[in-house]
């Protein structure tokens, strides 16, 4: 039993943070009278807030860094986009070659900022700051003030879902539909939608067995078998009942393929790879990081890049959900990004974060927006209450610190 | 009203795990320069800390009776207030203000919270003109020398009224003309307005010169106080600094000693803030396989430079010399090709340069050779554990589990689990910079048996300590260095304290 305890204290800062959106969502489930987990509605969450969740997992790596942020980005997502639809709309390119050149713009920018951040110590803030005004300008100057529409390739991305390949074929079988008192409850569910949720759970809960199978046999330290149980069933229960959500509305957005695959990817990085783990080491001690073999520069470098990178691909997304490329797109996008990372449990020192989180906390703000939203409250005022939000979160974190203060 | 200005009585000063202090009574008269000397750790700074409130009232047993009165300090604030002033060896300037900023801050010529500026202008011009500093008042404190700049604390303190001023190895730093005319200082200050000093230094030779008392501590405990009125012999001081027995404070062995295994030839480093100065001048050592070889200095010899900008580069500027390792120059530009030439470096600076706290154990010792437990991109963390389990086992890794933060470790074990990890690195030539400094007399045993095993494996091992008799109980052979060269060479078995704290002595005279 002892064992179970320390595995639970081990991991006690992950599910804090779950246990946190949780909380909210039944808050806002509360005072929506249920609307906020509408099908439709959590669809949306997914949809609206694709471009946080990919800006988050790429600023928590700049704020592993040593709490180093990137003001830059929104106006990045906004160069992006003029540039990615100059290309297509002006010059008639193919939309996936322009998507490639925008892509290959943002990773550019990226590697600009972090030449001067990494090779010449400008200091980060400094830094982005500069490219904040430097891309918002270079967006103005290719759009020239108008509003470039966009189509196909962009639109697909921005808004579509995987078409069904079971249509007509599984009926709301747990009758949520009628549960939540929905208007017009669907008469069928997206097949594709299901299947793949169901197949990558069981895929998942294999996998936990296995790999807790072959440590086993090698004689390394396992979690608890009852742990696991708990664990792998509730993961299995949490993605087969997202995946019926979606499949009540238009299925999988192709979206939510996109910001899945990144995410697999950035915290395999994060967790699993020599990289990430000079990442953390970095912010976690500088001094101590670099006598210990890990090439600080390099590491200053690649955040950046990758922030770069990843705002690109932020912009596309968000340029196909506008259906368009605009002079102000991505205004206040940096701030999403970095309120996300530090209400999941980022250290604003660096060091400490997880991808997971960050995407934790991009879901706590993304309930927080929609729940506001559905409730009609004012705009300044919801802005208001996500500011107080990130400063509690971060407070609390300071506070937490002091407590378990070392000597 | 006696005639001793201040008097400390039976002070005692624990740390977690240290005691710094033990019992130490110190009496300074009115209107005489007291001189403080003692090896490196012997407690003279914690005694300094603790008389002007930097170790808090209550966080020390004992009394201070200053002027006659007993004293509580809780903070600097309270111990200025009395007209006490300490001035550090790192000097407590702001560099990019101006002479005249500098002297009065924290004390400003100001009515209401607006300052004077005329009248700070005129203050400091006088103060400077009385400490002998020959440079504009509106001149930037970076600009001007160390030992200008040490004159501007001066001035600092006398701005403060101070009584009883306290200076921390105040000419470390400085070349001789500067310490002369220090000293030259010290000595009119006390002579013209009767201003109390005490002043901490390693330079016995300027202590005999100038100080009336002179008061030696070694391991937290007071040995003697000496009237310098009919000069001391340095002889006499350097016996009181070092003389304690060696007995059974270092474990047993045979030295089992190979070929050369690295080499450090012509090496010179120079001050990456100040690229004329050399930190490091010219030193050529080497080092055997399965041999401990010390380095001895005090500190500012440039031990730590020397060791660091070996180490890839990670100190210095301009730095030229050869490293031959196994009867091959390589060329170390970067930490990364330091470790992968198998060089490992264990930092004097332990808390801020040598783990990251806010990690657990096991992560930290494979913090420099990942490689080891990766299998194509993943870091295999289950292997990790087991080799955390490994060193903790080992070494006595005094821990809840491998998972413990190293935060949250005493110093000692702190110290076990840096030299895991470099242990784990698996280097041929290791450099050990004060490896027990702040832990307890236990633990050192313990480290000092990982040291002796490492050379049993054939590793050149080489010590950086400012402890003596850690030097002369574990080492096979030794260097000493001052003020940045290589200044002696000696067997351990035939070494003595004096021998090697004259050699120091002699250096710095006769330079």
């Amino acid at each position: 039993m002892s064992k179970v305890k320390e595995f639970v204290n081990r991991n006690t800062r992950q599910y804090g943070m779950i246990i946190a959106l949780l909380i909210i969502m039944i808050f806002f489930g509360i005072i929506t009278e249920g609307k906020i987990i509408w099908p439709r509605n959590i669809s949306m969450l997914v949809r609206q807030n694709a471009y946080v969740l990919i800006l988050a997992i790429g600023m928590m790596f700049c704020i592993l860094t040593g709490g180093n942020i990137d003001l830059s980005v929104g106006s990045l997502v906004a160069l992006v986009s003029a540039m990615s639809g100059m290309m297509t709309t002006t010059l008639g390119l193919p939309p996936w070659l322009s998507i490639i050149i925008g892509i290959l713009t943002g990773l550019l920018a990226g590697i600009w900022q972090g030449f001067w951040i990494a090779f010449v110590k400008v200091p980060p803030f400094i830094t982005t700051l500069a490219g904040m005004l430097v891309f918002r300008g270079l967006n103005n100057i290719i759009l020239n003030g108008k509003t470039l529409p966009l189509s196909g390739l962009y639109v697909t991305i921005g808004t579509g879902s995987v078409p069904d390949i079971a249509p007509n074929t599984f009926r709301d079988f747990l009758h949520i539909g009628n549960l939540l008192n929905l208007q017009n409850p669907p008469k069928f569910l997206n097949g594709t939608m299901l299947i793949v949720g169901f197949v990558l759970s069981v895929i998942y809960v294999l996998f936990m067995f296995l790999s807790r199978q072959r440590k086993k046999k090698r004689g390394y330290e396992v979690a608890p078998l009852p742990m696991v149980i708990i664990k792998a069933a509730l993961i299995f229960i949490v993605i087969n009942i997202f995946s019926y959500w979606l499949a009540m509305d238009e299925g999988l957005p192709i979206m939510l393929i996109l910001v899945a695959i990144l995410f697999v990817t950035y915290s395999f990085i994060a967790t699993k790879t020599i990289l990430g783990r000079h990442l953390y080491a970095m912010g976690g001690n500088a001094k101590a990081a670099e006598l210990s073999g890990v090439n600080t520069k390099k590491m200053m470098f690649l955040a950046y890049a990758n922030m770069g990178f990843l705002s690109s691909i932020a912009a596309i997304v968000t340029a196909g959900r506008m259906m368009a490329a605009s002079p102000n797109v991505g205004v206040n996008f940096e701030m999403d990004a970095i309120g996300s990372c530090f209400i999941g449990g980022a250290s604003a020192y660096g060091g400490v974060g997880t991808i997971w989180g960050a995407i934790v906390g991009a879901f706590i703000m993304g309930v927080m927006n929609n729940g506001m939203s559905i409730i009609g409250l004012n705009v300044f005022l919801q802005s208001v209450a996500k500011g107080l939000v990130v400063l509690f979160a971060v407070a609390f974190d300071m506070y937490s610190k002091s407590k378990s203060r070392f000597c | 009203m006696s005639e001793y200005i201040l008097q400390m009585e039976n002070i005692t000063k624990k740390f977690p795990g240290v005691t710094a202090l033990s019992n130490v009574s110190f009496k300074v008269k009115k209107g005489e320069i007291h001189a403080l000397v003692g090896e490196n750790g012997a407690g003279k700074s914690t005694l300094m800390n603790v008389l002007s409130g930097i170790h808090p009232y209550g966080s020390y047993e004992g009394d201070i009776i200053y002027k006659g009165t007993e004293c509580k300090f809780k903070n600097i604030r309270d111990s200025e207030g009395m007209g006490i002033a300490i001035i550090h060896q790192e000097l407590a300037l702001s560099p990019f203000l101006t002479i005249a900023e500098n002297i009065f801050i924290g004390n400003e010529r100001a009515k209401c919270g607006i300052i004077n500026w005329d009248e700070t202008n005129k203050a400091a011009v006088q103060l400077m003109k009385r400490v002998g500093i020959r440079e504009r008042y509106d001149a930037q404190v970076k600009n001007i020398g160390v030992g200008k700049q040490q004159l501007v604390e001066i001035a600092k303190a006398l701005s403060k009224n101070c009584e009883l001023l306290i200076l921390d190895e105040p000419t470390a730093a400085l070349n001789d003309e500067d310490s002369d005319h220090l000293l030259e200082l010290l000595k009119t200050l006390n002579k013209e307005s009767g201003m109390t000093c005490i002043m901490i230094s390693h330079k016995l030779h300027e202590v005999i010169k100038v100080a009336n008392s002179i008061t030696i501590l070694r391991d937290g405990k007071t040995i003697e106080t000496l009237d310098n009125s009919e000069s001391v012999s340095e002889d006499r001081i350097i016996k009181d600094m070092v003389g304690r027995e060696l007995t059974d404070r270092f474990p047993e062995h045979t030295p089992n000693i190979g070929d050369i295994g690295f080499e450090i030839k012509d090496w010179t480093v120079h001050d990456p803030l100040n690229e004329e100065r050399r930190i490091v001048k010219n030193a050529n050592m080497n080092f055997r396989k399965g041999e401990i070889v010390g380095v001895y200095g005090l500190m500012g010899s440039g031990r730590t430079e020397l060791a660091m900008s070996v180490f890839g580069k990670a100190y210095g500027s301009k730095i030229c010399g050869t490293l031959i390792k196994e009867g091959k120059e390589i060329t170390l530009n970067n930490i990364q090709q330091a470790i992968s030439n198998g060089l490992a470096y264990v930092t004097e600076d332990r808390k801020t340069a040598g783990l990251v706290h806010i990690q657990d154990i096991k992560w930290n010792i494979t913090l420099s050779n990942l490689k080891q437990i990766t299998k194509g991109f993943v870091v295999n963390e289950d292997e990790e554990i087991i080799i955390g389990k490994e060193y903790r086992e080992k070494f006595n890794i005094k821990s809840t589990s491998v998972f413990q933060k190293v935060g949250n470790l005493s110093g000692g074990n702190q110290q076990k689990v840096v030299l895991s990890k470099w242990i784990f690195s698996s280097p041929d030539v290791l450099i050990l910079d004060e490896p027990t400094r702040g832990i307890d007399v236990g633990a050192k045993y313990e480290i000092y048996k990982i040291i002796l095993q490492l050379a049993q494996e054939g590793k050149c091992v080489i010590m950086i300590s400012s402890e003596l008799p850690e030097i002369l109980g574990i080492t096979d052979r030794l260097y000493i260095m001052n003020e940045g060269r290589v200044v002696g060479e000696m067997k351990t078995s035939e070494a003595t304290p004096e021998d090697i704290m004259s050699t120091i002595i002699n250096s710095s005279a006769g330079r």
